[in-house]
């Protein structure tokens, strides 16, 4: 009861922030969608799997909008259904043979699977612009066209709803036995199959659900910043997904959004001081991990939060 | 045709080479720490830097130039002198026995960390300074001209590969690498002196790289971004020859440059996917690399 009225207030500020400060508005919106790619990687980091290549989902979906848009798809709704939809099938597919490596090989095939990618993104000059891009218009939303600011801040409000909804969604799921498996997969393996419990299915299950969290992310982010770039897939965006996974804490839903949150929100704060974001970011990683494993949701739930 | 292949096959095995420094390293400190060192790429641009550096110093004094040889060996042994018992003594021995996850974002805050150093000390601008390269001038051959300065890359890639197996075959510090990787627990109850063995190897390892970047910056230049972008080619051959496998990275490294050629004379565009599509392939077919096995790990 208590953890839903703090969630409820929680989301309350997050919806006032950008009344009192508007440039907080775009801040946010990236940090939901961060959050949620950083989801998918925690649903993975559960079954003790580390995945350096999420960011590749993220940079699919996102290209399935700016395509879809090209197309001629104008309406919110329809894009993010149909890119998520997007980056899910990639996600089946790259699933489906990767779920089959542990450890180090797993990180480092989706390293590879999401460097090819990144490759012909920036390589396929025809296709995808090459290292410029593709611009991604503002589409309409349920047949309402907007201007640019007013269509911000509905995908800021959407996001959020969004954020709401798909958390306890991936709540509810990781709570069912699937969920549970996940953890399962991690503490011992083989016990799991001597169960009768098919691993390789539950983690293609949850590979596809941790791609398609991801793409939701990455169609966010693309509607918001306008533009796709190859460097969403490139590697150290992955690795920043895992990043905001961890400093957040895999233990919950809540921990990567409050991961993403705080790494954006210290972003913006320290763009105004220095230069050197990543050397502030690689300490806090570092001294988060050594110190306090469970990440920044550990402090405030202390008996479910998981360490890596 | 050969007059065109020719000339590519030398550029894309001097690349190899450089390539090959990076993942020998990595692999080398994989196999006696167990430590994927994501941070790896940024020893390697470090190591150019500081040879640019000193390069640079050296033309501005108007000093013989062929003291800039001196200084990429130099600024490799300075680099891993420094860098190599810093990170493993201060950070890397935090991981010794953690899972995966946390070895790899550990490193990965340190990559992020030695990324932003470099743009501090060095700025964003590139880095540029060929008088190695100038001073050995060219060859030619049947025709077609080639930079002396590639050969001596292979070269001393090749030296590499022979004078680490033969470091590890026939020193008493190889035996003792070997003692360590094949069974830590073992080696230490017999009095090997295991944290200092993880020093030497890794610091041996930032040489390798700081090396390679060295030996790099009269051919390409340095600029931000390289440190990423090496870190991902090593570790594509690294994992193609298979974690821990020294001649594996040697083959892995003509693979990928083979790969590299092959791209550029049938679709030019795809050069960049080449070596990611060769890891992708090696790996799904073996996961542990053309060398690797499945069992226990060799050196």
């Amino acid at each position: 009861m208590m953890r839903t009225i703090t969630a409820a207030a929680a989301v309350l500020v997050l919806a006032l922030l950008p009344v009192a400060a508007p440039w907080l508005q775009f801040v946010l919106t990236l940090a939901i969608a961060k959050g949620f790619a950083a989801l998918g990687v925690a649903v993975l980091l559960r079954a003790g799997l580390i995945s350096i290549g999420h960011a590749m989902f993220f940079a699919a979906s996102a290209y399935a909008v700016a395509f879809l848009a090209r197309a001629g798809v104008n309406d919110l709704g329809l894009l993010l259904i149909l890119s998520v939809l997007g980056g899910a099938l990639v996600g089946a597919i790259a699933g489906s043979f990767l779920v089959r490596y542990r450890a180090i090989f797993f990180a480092m095939l989706n390293l590879a699977v999401s460097m090819v990618f990144y490759a012909l993104c920036a390589k396929l000059y025809g296709v995808t612009g090459g290292t410029d891009g593709i611009p991604v218009p503002v589409p309409a939303v349920f047949g309402v066209v907007l201007g640019e600011p007013a269509f911000k801040s509905v995908l800021f409000y959407f996001s959020l709803g969004l954020m709401m909804l798909v958390g306890l969604a991936v709540e509810r799921y990781l709570n069912s036995p699937l969920g549970h498996a996940l953890s399962a997969v991690h503490t011992n393996e083989i016990r799991l199959e001597y169960l009768g419990i098919p691993v390789w299915a539950v983690l293609l299950i949850a590979y596809v659900v941790s791609a398609a969290l991801a793409g939701l992310g990455g169609a966010i982010a693309g509607l918001a910043i306008g533009r796709v770039v190859p460097d969403f897939a490139f590697w150290t965006a992955s690795g920043h997904l895992v990043l905001i996974a961890v400093l957040g804490g895999i233990g919950g839903v809540l921990g990567a959004f409050i991961g993403a949150l705080f790494l954006e929100l210290l972003h913006s704060a320290a763009v105004t001081v220095t230069d050197s974001w990543n050397l502030i970011v690689g300490t806090t990683l570092i001294i988060v991990i050594i110190f306090m494993p469970q990440g920044i949701y550990g402090l405030f739930a202390r008996k479910e939060a998981t360490s890596l | 045709m050969l007059n065109a292949v020719i000339p590519l096959l030398l550029d894309s095995l001097a690349s190899a080479a450089l390539i090959f420094f990076a993942a020998v390293g990595l692999t080398l400190v994989f196999s006696v720490l167990r430590v994927l060192n994501v941070a790896h790429g940024s020893l390697y641009s470090i190591g150019g830097y500081v040879a640019a550096s000193i390069c640079l110093f050296i033309a501005s004094r108007q000093l013989n130039p062929y003291w800039s040889f001196l200084a990429l060996l130099f600024s490799a042994v300075c680099v891993a002198a420094i860098f190599g018992p810093l990170i493993e003594r201060g950070l890397v021995r935090w991981t010794y026995g953690k899972s995966e996850a946390v070895q790899i974002l550990i490193t990965f805050g340190l990559f992020l960390i030695l990324e932003d150093l470099q743009r501090v000390i060095f700025g964003v601008q590139s880095f540029y300074e060929d008088a190695p390269m100038r001073l050995l001038g060219t060859t030619a051959i049947g025709g077609v001209v080639y930079l002396n300065y590639q050969i001596l890359l292979i070269g001393m890639a090749l030296l590499v590969v022979i004078g680490l197996r033969l470091l590890i075959n026939h020193t008493r510090l190889g035996r003792l690498i070997t003692a360590v990787v094949t069974d830590r627990e073992m080696a230490q109850s017999i009095g090997i002196d295991t944290n200092r063995i993880f020093i030497l190897a890794f610091s041996l390892g930032v040489f390798l790289a700081a090396l390679g970047g060295a030996l790099a910056t009269p051919t390409s230049g340095i600029a931000p971004g390289l440190g990423a972008d090496t870190m991902v080619l090593a570790f594509a051959v690294a994992a193609i020859g298979g974690l821990g496998q020294i001649e594996g990275a040697a083959l892995a490294s003509l693979i990928v440059g083979l790969a590299r050629v092959l791209a550029i004379y049938l679709a030019p565009s795809l050069d960049a996917v080449a070596p990611y599509a060769a890891m992708l392939v090696v790996l799904l077919i073996r996961p542990y690399g053309l060398f690797g096995s499945v069992a226990a790990r060799r050196i």
